[in-house]
């Protein structure tokens, strides 16, 4: 039967392969056309579905050239030699007919283009040496035979260990380094006394020659790094968009530190019963709850401005935005409605968009609407910050890490305290120093005294 | 060496089927025993474990001398074929909502649905004994011997039919240097109203060369013999291997996820699981669609023209025709700008787009966003 015949020699068959012609390129080995064996179950014909390889692509022997589909089969067809793309016959999607040629491969000498009848591929490649089998194709064991190379001495860095032709040109350069003698020794004559018509000073010593031993000549290393240029796509030129419509904001800058050592110790308390109810509880919650318990006295934080700044917009809802890291870069989704938020629920929220941002999963519901925004930079590090307004808002507020510092406590004594620094920026169209101090000011008593949260809570 | 011989041999399932014991701790490793086979069954219900597993026994284990049967199952899952596309094929809103996972196999072929009720065979054999009617015979016999009055056939294409007319197994393969492996379905009591709400597509409008799915009416096994249970099943497919290849198979029940068992698995089911692979591969396609814009002030509406190329899952060339009078022509420029360049995912656009509504505060911002929210819902 022509299939079972078939069918078991796909690779290595040598006896549908058929040289017919080959052209021998100017300075390389001869091209050869590797045609497309048979799949076997009798089929003439399959579709190139995707290719591995272009024309020009260096390849080896048994390194995958192209993947074609036949009724419901996918095939990995792999090259047969070692050499260089010359030409694809056919595009994706294209029928690629069985016993016609599929790509053109230069190959690196007549050797490889040698027909061998139907052999196990382990034989057709190893030479036994020595009891050692090594693995190299027939034109690298003729270079390693002419050069007087035992193929066990080389190490193989292709697949498999597989010894291709420049493990053996590189097993040449060292041998040939260690033969050559070291550099010579150089006589570097230093001028006689100078000639009589020089205007040199009189008593001027002549110097003998010297023989000076130079150093042997030094190879500068050079940087083969290539500069790489693309475009500016996608998420990260609408940045661009953003960032550049920001940046026409004027801003202005307020720092303060906060005392956090209360709310560390309320934290703590408050975590297990968090965590039996299903939810992580970091300080974040606090710091946004505390934000809108201040925005309800600085309403104008919580406004938007229109392009050039005409009208001031009093937003209802606070939608405070939270600056988080992921796989994509910045993206700041928004917890709606924080002022109808208890702690526990906007941490419950909290939970669940940091869930949606490490899938990969939030929508434009979630990044879009927000009033009001802050930024744990401090949870990666840093102290104080220059935070960007994110259009179409007027204030953001960057939190630095919380540090165990020394500070005078009552009674002028040094006790430990948890301080965390905070970075606001503000639109200074709208917003003055006074106002933007008061509600940092508001803030921090919040969270200086949490137990101050407990009684403007609604 | 020890671990290994104790692991499986605590993995050694008890099924009456057991009708020889290599002497040999390993019988991934020992190819010498020729007349006994392999059965493995998999105790995983991860689809990207169990073609991970596919993968790893494809490359790793010499199929020269005898075959491996693997029997699989998986919670419910979507798996297309390896030149498909994915938004053409499925419903991936629906699927997200459903918590159904999606996954590309390395095998051509159709889109199949896979849950509890899907019992999954993978034949690995060399090249040389590659043969998918012998395969699908060891099924259909099975069948016969179990419920003699059960009218089941495989077709030309592969397909099993059950009366006929009902589809209850599709066949999928794959070719590599020196082995092939040949995986089919077989719907023992599937979920069928879930299967038909997530085998649809996406996305209107896609023109493309990626394999089409066939579709097919399908019925459970349970449906015309409601009697025949889960375990019956194996075990009469079990035996019939047996048979049909003459031999004494070891049965043994495999831990997917084990590196000490099958080193480097990990690997292969993290590419799996990632986008680059389960969309990106998607061969070059169009789309070509209408938007449905509305103005809910006013209240107005309005029809744009889309067309995308997208290769490699992310968007080559994208244009917008929005009629001049609905928004300025440099807007929708501006947004099909924005998403060239990014994942042909409604994610990752929106992240693009929500940063390119923060520059535009003008008197078009509510449009703008209704159109951005239509190009979103049309991307699945």
């Amino acid at each position: 039967k022509m299939a079972a015949v078939t069918r078991g020699s796909y690779i290595f068959v040598s006896r549908l392969v058929r040289r017919t012609s080959f052209r021998c390129a100017p300075c390389c080995g001869p091209v050869v056309q590797f045609k497309l064996s048979d799949i076997g179950e009798g089929i003439m014909e399959v579709t190139v579905k995707e290719w591995y390889v272009k024309e020009g692509d260096k390849v080896s022997q048994f390194d995958s050239i192209c993947e074609v589909q036949s009724d419901k089969a996918s095939v990995t067809i792999t090259s047969r030699y070692d050499g260089v793309i010359k030409k694809l016959y056919y595009d994706v999607d294209a029928t690629a007919l069985v016993g016609k040629p599929l790509v053109d491969i230069e190959t690196e000498s007549k050797e490889d283009v040698v027909e061998t009848p139907a052999m196990a591929r382990e034989e057709h490649t190893h030479q036994e040496i020595k009891g050692h089998k090594t693995q190299a194709t027939p034109a690298v064991r003729r270079l390693a035979i002419e050069n007087n190379i035992k193929l066990s001495e080389v190490v193989g860095t292709g697949k498999d260990g597989r010894i291709l032709k420049e493990d053996i040109m590189n097993f040449l350069a060292k041998q040939t380094g260690a033969i050559l003698p070291p550099a010579p020794v150089q006589e570097i004559q230093t001028p006689g006394p100078s000639p009589p018509s020089a205007a040199a000073p009189a008593g001027r010593p002549t110097s003998p020659s010297t023989v000076v031993k130079a150093p042997p000549p030094r190879t500068t290393p050079v940087f083969t790094g290539k500069d790489v240029t693309e475009p500016v796509k996608g998420f990260h030129k609408a940045m661009v968009k953003t960032m550049t419509a920001a940046l026409k904001i004027p801003h202005f800058g307020y720092c303060d530190e906060v005392d956090l050592s209360r709310l560390v110790a309320l934290r703590t308390e408050l975590k297990p019963i968090a965590e039996s109810r299903g939810v992580k509880l970091s300080y974040m919650p606090f710091f946004i709850k505390a934000a809108s318990l201040g925005l309800l006295h600085f309403p104008i934080l919580n406004a938007s401005v229109d392009e050039d700044c005409q009208n001031i917009t009093y937003r209802a809802s606070h939608n405070i935005g939270l600056a988080m890291d992921t796989s994509q870069g910045l993206l700041v989704p928004n917890v709606k409605n924080v002022q109808l938020l208890s702690v526990f629920e906007i941490a419950q929220e909290l939970n669940r968009l940091q869930a949606l941002g490490a899938a990969g999963q939030l929508g434009t519901a979630h990044l879009s609407g927000g009033t009001f925004t802050l930024s744990n930079i401090g949870s990666i590090g840093g102290t104080y910050a220059k935070p960007v307004i994110l259009p179409p808002e007027v204030a953001i507020g960057a939190l630095g890490k919380i540090q165990v510092l020394p500070r005078f406590g009552a009674g002028n004594q040094v006790v430990r305290a948890h301080i965390m620094n905070v970075s606001w920026s503000a639109d200074h169209r709208v917003i003055d120093g006074a106002t933007m101090c008061r509600f940092s000011n508001l803030w921090r008593e919040y969270l200086e005294n949490p137990a101050a949260m407990v009684l403007d809570l609604k | 060496m020890l671990q290994l011989r104790r692991t499986l041999a605590l993995l050694k399932g008890e099924t009456g089927n057991q009708l020889a014991r290599t002497g040999s701790s390993l019988p991934f490793l020992d190819s010498a025993n020729n007349s006994s086979g392999l059965v493995l069954q998999s105790q995983s219900t991860d689809v990207y474990q169990n073609l991970a597993l596919e993968d790893w026994i494809d490359a790793h284990v010499d199929l020269q001398q005898r075959g491996i049967l693997l029997l699989w199952r998986n919670q419910p899952a979507v798996v297309i074929g390896r030149h498909q596309n994915p938004w053409s094929e499925c419903n991936l809103p629906a699927m997200r909502k459903m918590g159904i996972a999606l996954a590309r196999r390395r095998s051509g072929g159709g889109t199949v649905f896979h849950d509890h009720g899907n019992l999954n065979l993978t034949f690995f054999a060399s090249k040389k004994a590659y043969d998918r009617k012998r395969n699908l015979k060891v099924v259909t016999e099975a069948l016969r011997r179990l419920r003699p009055n059960l009218d089941v056939r495989a077709t030309d294409r592969f397909d099993i039919l059950l009366n006929g007319h009902y589809k209850i197994s599709g066949t999928a393969s794959r070719l590599s240097r020196k082995s092939s492996y040949h995986h089919c379905t077989l719907l023992h009591s599937a979920d069928r109203s879930a299967l038909s709400t997530v085998l649809r597509p996406s996305c209107p409008g896609i023109l493309s060369n990626a394999t089409p799915s066939v579709p097919s009416p399908v019925a459970n096994l349970i449906d015309h013999a409601p009697s025949l249970a889960w375990e019956e099943l194996l075990e009469a497919l079990v035996q019939q291997y047996n048979t049909e290849f003459g031999l004494s198979s070891v049965f043994t029940l495999v831990d997917p996820s084990s590196e000490c068992v099958f080193p480097g698995v990990g690997n292969i089911s993290t590419e799996l699981r990632s986008w680059d692979w389960t969309f990106g591969r998607t061969p070059k396609f169009r789309v070509e669609t209408l938007l449905e814009l509305r103005d809910e002030h006013l209240p107005a509406r309005c029809s744009a023209q889309l067309q995308m190329e997208v290769k490699g899952g992310q968007v080559e060339s994208c244009r917008l025709d929005v009629p001049a009078g609905w928004l300025p022509l440099w807007l929708s420029r501006q947004l099909s700008d924005v998403l060239v360049g990014e994942r042909f995912c409604p994610h990752r656009a929106a992240a693009a787009v929500t940063a390119m509504l923060r520059a535009e505060k003008g008197q078009f911002h509510s449009r703008l966003n209704n159109l951005c929210e239509a190009v979103l819902a049309m991307m699945g």
